[in-house]
């Protein structure tokens, strides 16, 4: 990451509107599409005011119909745009989902690189925030499962932004799921100026020595919360993935080969969830390492509940805790 | 109060009749020589078509989908387009991607099971073979979306079955056009069949061309069987297009063969409504027309005939001698820059 001097204390909202604002200012081809991003400037304000700065031509409200975003932006990147588009909640991701599983994921591979799909799926992901139903999935394993898209979760204001404008950048098509619940969470100092964050490294956030915690998005903060409570007992390592596809695997294997142990933190469903994946990174690169399973602390295998229920169905500090007491003690 | 809002009409076009027969006041303003290539071009689709069919029985290639009696419905359409409008097909368009300029053996190489059939050279403007039913109208929209907020003068033309009009993708798509004012032409082929479902069963309207009507779009019907209709239709339906005013073409035609070479069509379909049909075939009816008309002998037509068998036997044999793919071919357009999984999984297999 470049460093910048100016930085300005920023919501992960506001450090999603910059990165947008600047991509849009440097590259006359970045336009937004999506349902009420335009002069609503999305309903959590992620493109409020760019539909003033850029007008109508290129952040465009759209009919109500998500298949057609995804599946328009798939031409406009075909045809030179960079399309950033945009699907309200996860929760209505499946009408996408064909349209990024069948075209957007495959172009390049079946046309030998002839048409390639550079566009950018943003949707606010993930729970906490006491919404309706379908609005509090974590849909990222359909997305990583699927050969030819990219991944991208953000943890913090800062990594939002770098995230964001790396994804536009990127010639491939990028899903970019945005925890909501960190959406207005927390500020914090944002460089000013534009910078990127690579795709597919992830961040050593925590160093430690006795056990490695993979997380991203919002399971990010709650797994060094708990780490942070164990501090005198138990030596945390906790890793930000960042992108999940394509998955820094270096910076796993090389973590856990230092610990020994591994906890693997999200907040989709435990089954078939990502987690499974890492768990097999692990055994096959660096099983004779552990000292102990490799666990998961996860969404149960449940539909997602109403408001009451939810602080009951999501990883919080003492699961984490625990499994890593549990873990080191094994 | 109650009162109508609106009333709505939908216009047929044939031009020629099914004995040939030409209505001068409708036909558009091709020469001799054009009506010429427009015969070639579906002598030549239908070769293709005949030579993929007998080398898909030989087991040299893979499942293949017949445009056996849309011929009129491709070479129309694919001739009034210029060189800077967008070709999106569905599978069954063989003919209109050759006339676009994609090589016959680039073609043959996809049913022949290999994804350098998908490469479509540059700079020919159009899209590799959609499978999945009607999501390519989508494509469509955003190509053409993105050629008209370049400035560019540039129309997408694309295509889908009777059995796309079911598909919520299909209604998006003209809805999106409708809005956004794209310069799209849709067509959609009637082909009668979608698999074993007929069009009665398909939808309750009478013409799928009047769909266009809900969305605010341009709808008309035409004769498939006729290539000067759909040509018309569609030479009319460009030039909206680039005024941003996108349409809806119908063109009623027959699926002379099965949906493709997997599929049995005597199981469910009556071989008297197939006979009906042979009747009404495009390329004798244009055959009928030039005859009269003193452009075509029977010299012609066994050149033309002779030349299409040539130039596939061709590229046949030029796409037989293609070297086969590089196992890193299977990894290495999977995203711009291989991730080191890919790179692990390559080594793998290659170990």
């Amino acid at each position: 990451m470049a460093v910048a001097k100016v930085t300005t204390a920023v919501t992960m909202v506001q450090a999603l509107n910059l990165a947008l604002r600047q991509e849009m200012e440097k590259d006359p081809s970045v336009m937004i599409l999506g349902e009420d991003v335009g002069k609503n400037g999305g309903v959590f304000r992620v493109t409020d005011g760019l539909y003033d700065i850029f007008g109508e031509e290129r952040v465009i409200s759209t009919p109500l119909a998500e298949t057609a975003v995804a599946g328009a932006a798939i031409g406009l990147a075909i045809n030179g745009m960079k399309p950033v588009a945009e699907i309200q909640f996860e929760g209505f991701m499946p009408p996408a989902f064909d349209q990024m599983f069948s075209h957007a994921a495959k172009m390049r591979n079946r046309s030998r690189g002839r048409f390639t799909v550079p566009m950018v799926l943003r949707a606010p992901y993930g729970g906490g925030v006491r919404a309706l139903e379908h609005h509090s999935e974590s849909p990222e394993a359909y997305f990583i499962h699927t050969p030819g898209l990219k991944v991208v979760i953000p943890s913090s204001p800062q990594e939002a932004k770098g995230l964001l404008i790396s994804a536009i950048r990127d010639p491939d098509p990028v899903v970019f799921l945005e925890p909501k619940r960190l959406y207005r969470a927390f500020k914090e100092e944002v460089p000013e100026d534009e910078y990127t964050i690579p795709l597919g490294k992830a961040n050593v956030v925590k160093e430690g020595k006795e056990i490695t915690v993979l997380a991203w998005g919002a399971m990010l903060k709650v797994s060094l919360e708990a780490a942070n409570r164990l501090k005198d007992t138990i030596s945390v390592e906790v890793i930000d993935l960042r992108t999940l596809a394509p998955v820094d695997e270096e910076a796993i294997v090389k973590s856990v080969k230092k610990t020994g142990r591994a906890v693997i933190v999200h907040e989709a469903p435990k089954n078939c969830g990502f987690g499974a994946e890492l768990s097999s990174i692990i055994m096959e690169k660096a099983f004779l390492s552990l000292k102990a399973p490799v666990k998961r602390v996860a969404g149960w295998d449940t539909p997602i509940p109403l408001p009451k229920y939810e602080d009951y169905y999501y990883p919080n500090v003492d699961r984490i805790m625990k499994e890593l007491q549990r873990t080191v003690a094994f | 109060m109650r009162k109508v809002l609106h009333n709505f009409s939908i216009e047929y076009l044939q031009v020629l009749d099914e004995n040939g027969v030409c209505d001068e006041s409708l036909k558009p303003p091709l020469s001799d020589d054009d009506v010429k290539k427009m015969y070639e071009a579906m002598v030549f689709a239908r070769v293709f078509d005949e030579t993929l069919l007998k080398l898909q029985r030989e087991g040299r290639m893979y499942t293949f989908a017949s445009l056996r009696g849309q011929e009129a419905s491709q070479i129309g359409p694919a001739y009034a387009l210029s060189a800077d409008d967008w070709l999106v097909p569905s599978y069954r368009e063989s003919g209109a991607n050759l006339l676009k300029g994609t090589p016959p053996e680039v073609l043959y190489v996809y049913f022949a099971g290999d994804e350098r059939g998908n490469s479509i050279p540059s700079p020919v403007k159009h899209l590799p073979v959609a499978v999945p039913v009607g999501t390519q109208t989508l494509h469509a929209v955003g190509i053409a979306w993105a050629a008209k907020m370049r400035g560019e003068k540039s129309a997408v033309l694309s295509f889908c079955g009777d059995g796309a009009t079911s598909k919520g993708d299909f209604h998006e798509a003209l809805n999106f056009a409708g809005v956004y004012k794209t310069p799209n032409v849709f067509m959609v082929i009637n082909n009668g069949w979608a698999i074993s479902l007929p069009r009665s069963k398909q939808t309750a309207a009478e013409t799928l061309a009047q769909k266009a009507i809900a969305y605010g779009l341009r709808g008309i019907q035409v004769d498939g069987n006729d290539v000067f209709a759909t040509y018309s239709a569609v030479k009319e339906a460009l030039e909206f297009a680039y005024r941003g005013v996108p349409s809806v073409i119908e063109c009623v035609t027959y699926r002379m063969s099965d949906h493709t070479t997997s599929d049995d069509a005597k199981k469910y379909r009556d071989p008297e409504e197939v006979e009906l049909w042979r009747k009404r075939d495009p390329i004798d009816r244009l055959k009928k027309y030039m005859y009269a008309k003193g452009i075509m002998n029977k010299e012609y037509e066994e050149k033309v005939q002779q030349n299409s068998e040539k130039r596939i036997s061709e590229a046949v044999k030029k796409a037989e001698a293609i070297q086969e793919q590089e196992p890193i071919d299977l990894f290495k357009y999977v995203y711009a820059d291989m991730p080191l999984r890919l790179k692990e999984q390559y080594e793998e297999l290659m170990s």
